[in-house]
């Protein structure tokens, strides 16, 4: 070879000092960074504290959320609802049912329809934007008018839309209706960035070496494009978790309330609401901190991604 | 027979609704195999473009290629896709220009090396990763068993470049096209990585299509040069006496324009004046006319003809440099 070992030496001493983080993926300097981010922090924190208490409910709550333990101090005539008391620290709802217990397993049902709902969307969306991006031509006209179709409906009329069709609603129903509505998010979103990987320098040069169309489009083209994927969908957890309590709210979720679900909850709460404020304002609360702790983890992951920040 | 003969190979574009655009027009050159051949001009002469043409790389929509790319008698134009992805990489290899966004930047540099191993020699993931790390260490990246787990951002670019090489010459093709590989790096590496790409064609004998603007690159590694202008070829001839004998006074100008170190203190640089006009204008004209300093009437009245000078040179000019005259500053 042409290059003397002095020459070697010094190109090894130049490349020592351009790589001090050896063998550090973009993900785990994205890490790097995020583990430093307050903002994300906090956010997982709210994140994690809820996942856990939803996990944990059964066992921490301290009745059964179905059972009618306080139904004779429900006066309807009086509307008086059974006040705090010991053994029952937020008092009892409408029916007499332990309020606290309700807001606890609560969570589970809101973290089912969230998580769902997100996964559901991001596997269609991920479907239509891989095929629109990857074929173009009149594959990505007729995917994206079909995804245009979608996107000029407004997104809370859609879901109610598609919750009104069923007969009879349940969780499955909600999260269908919710997940559905964010197809189309996704699927512009990875086929805008799709379009731009087809144009870049290294997809170019993967095809001059002869790669095959299904390797460059899963191996250099869609992993290029997750980033800001990735980044929608933590926002699509807040958003959908408040478009199914939204759903929810207008008695379009599951009719059956002995399952809590804070929206249900917040539906329930809304003809007493100038005398019992409480049992509205708990699962609201509820609702807008865990979208928020998705929310600030999403923004910080964004930024975390952003190619520009990076050194 | 001439490893790679192309003949009069026109490149346009169009759009729907507007007039098309020649960017390379009746372009023709052989390429011996272990030769390297040339291709110099400014910028928006139709060098990348007739690269990307001879790959078959340029988009189906919109650019109409026409002429023929004949590959070991095979004319590469009149390939399926198919084929040309069997062709691309294994017998056909391309560096480009820019180090920095030519390699993907979530997998790691083993990865993209064992990548064409495994689709055009049917390695194993494991025969290829042994194979990847003797391929970096030949183009000279110091530990490649490291450097194959690390990531392109992790890279300088003279080493990135080093990598793209590699991957190019991973297959040892028989052509190996170079579209201004040394653009985007600083000057030190650049001389690395020519002094590397020229060593790495002697070993293989693989044959070099050298695309550039820079006349140095040309002086230090080419057999024969292509000058281009306006998407023709104005001026070919072997490397010395190109350098030696410039005939058209674009390539005159080109060399003129090269800063010197022995010029007396205070002297200025010799541009050539103007730049590419938009479209071609060689209708009824020479493309070159306007900015020509030796320009005739009859310059931009008639389409120069390419003449035979004999020894392999071929001019294109109604009014060349004389050789005999000493180099004159042209204004």
């Amino acid at each position: 070879m042409a290059i003397g070992s002095a020459k070697k030496e010094r190109i090894d001493s130049l490349a020592e000092s351009s790589a001090d983080d050896s063998g550090v993926s973009l993900a785990a300097s994205a890490w790097k960074r995020l583990r430093r981010s307050p903002v994300f922090l906090f956010g997982s924190f709210i994140i994690v504290a809820f996942v856990i208490v939803a996990i944990i409910a059964p066992w921490i709550a301290p009745h059964d959320p179905s059972a009618r333990d306080l139904a004779d101090q429900v006066i309807k005539a009086r509307n008086e609802i059974p006040k705090p008391q010991p053994g029952y620290p937020l008092g009892g709802d409408l029916q007499g049912r332990d309020f606290l217990s309700r807001l606890l397993v609560g969570a589970q049902q809101t973290l089912l329809v969230g998580v769902f709902a997100t996964v559901i969307g991001l596997i269609g969306g991920l479907a239509l934007g891989t095929l629109a991006g990857a074929f173009g031509g009149w594959v990505d006209s007729l995917v994206m008018r079909i995804v245009d179709v979608m996107l000029s409906i407004p997104q809370l009329l859609l879901a109610f839309g598609i919750g009104a069709l069923f007969a009879k609603p349940n969780l499955f129903t909600v999260i269908l209706a919710v997940s559905i509505v964010q197809i189309p998010v996704f699927a512009r979103l990875l086929r805008g960035s799709m379009l731009a990987q087809r144009e870049s320098d290294h997809v170019l040069a993967a095809t001059s070496l002869g790669v095959k169309h299904g390797s460059i489009v899963f191996r250099h083209m869609l992993p290029n494009s997750l980033g800001p994927v990735i980044v929608q969908s933590t926002l699509v957890l807040a958003t959908s978790i408040i478009d199914a309590a939204a759903l929810s709210f207008l008695g379009l979720g599951n009719p059956d309330d002995r399952i809590p679900e804070w929206g249900q909850m917040l539906g329930g709460a809304q003809t007493v609401i100038d005398t019992h404020p409480q049992l509205a304002f708990w699962p609201a609360g509820c609702i807008i901190a865990i979208a928020l702790g998705f929310t600030l983890v999403g923004e910080s992951l964004r930024d975390a991604l952003d190619p520009k920040n990076r050194r | 027979m001439a490893l790679l003969e192309v003949r009069d190979l026109t490149v346009e574009f169009q759009r729907k609704g507007e007039k098309s655009f020649t960017a390379v027009d009746r372009v023709s050159f052989d390429v011996e195999p272990g030769q390297t051949v040339g291709l110099v001009g400014e910028s928006g002469c139709g060098k990348s473009v007739t690269s990307l043409a001879i790959m078959g790389l340029l988009p189906k929509r919109g650019a109409k290629v026409s002429g023929s790319v004949m590959f070991e008698g095979e004319d590469l134009l009149s390939l399926s896709d198919k084929q040309l992805r069997d062709k691309r990489g294994r017998d056909l290899g391309m560096v480009f220009q820019d180090p920095l966004s030519s390699l993907n930047p979530v997998i790691p540099i083993g990865l993209q090396v064992t990548e064409v191993l495994e689709r055009h020699q049917g390695l194993s993931r494991k025969a290829a990763m042994v194979e990847a790390a003797d391929l970096l260490d030949k183009v000279g990246i110091p530990d490649p068993k490291r450097r194959l787990t690390e990531y392109p951002h992790q890279l300088s670019g003279g080493m990135r470049q080093r990598a793209l090489i590699a991957i190019a010459l991973a297959c040892r093709p028989r052509l190996l096209i170079a579209d201004e590989p040394t653009t985007a790096l600083d000057v030190t590496i650049q001389a690395q990585i020519l002094t590397l790409l020229k060593g790495l064609v002697q070993d293989l004998g693989t044959a070099l299509v050298m695309i550039t603007h820079d006349l140095g690159v040309v002086a230090g590694l080419c057999d024969e040069v292509n000058v281009l202008y306006g998407g023709r070829v104005v001026e070919k001839a072997q490397r010395h006496e190109l350098f030696g004998e410039p005939r058209h006074p674009y390539t005159h100008g080109l060399l003129a324009s090269i800063p010197r170190l022995d010029a007396p203190r205070g002297e200025r640089l010799n541009p050539i004046q103007g730049s590419v006009a938009d479209n071609i204008p060689w209708d009824h004209a020479c493309a070159f006319a306007p900015r020509c300093p030796n320009a005739l009437d009859i310059c931009r009245e008639r389409t120069p003809v390419q003449e035979d000078l004999g020894g392999g040179r071929l001019l294109r000019c109604h009014n060349p440099v004389q050789p005999e005259v000493p180099q004159e500053v042209s204004a």
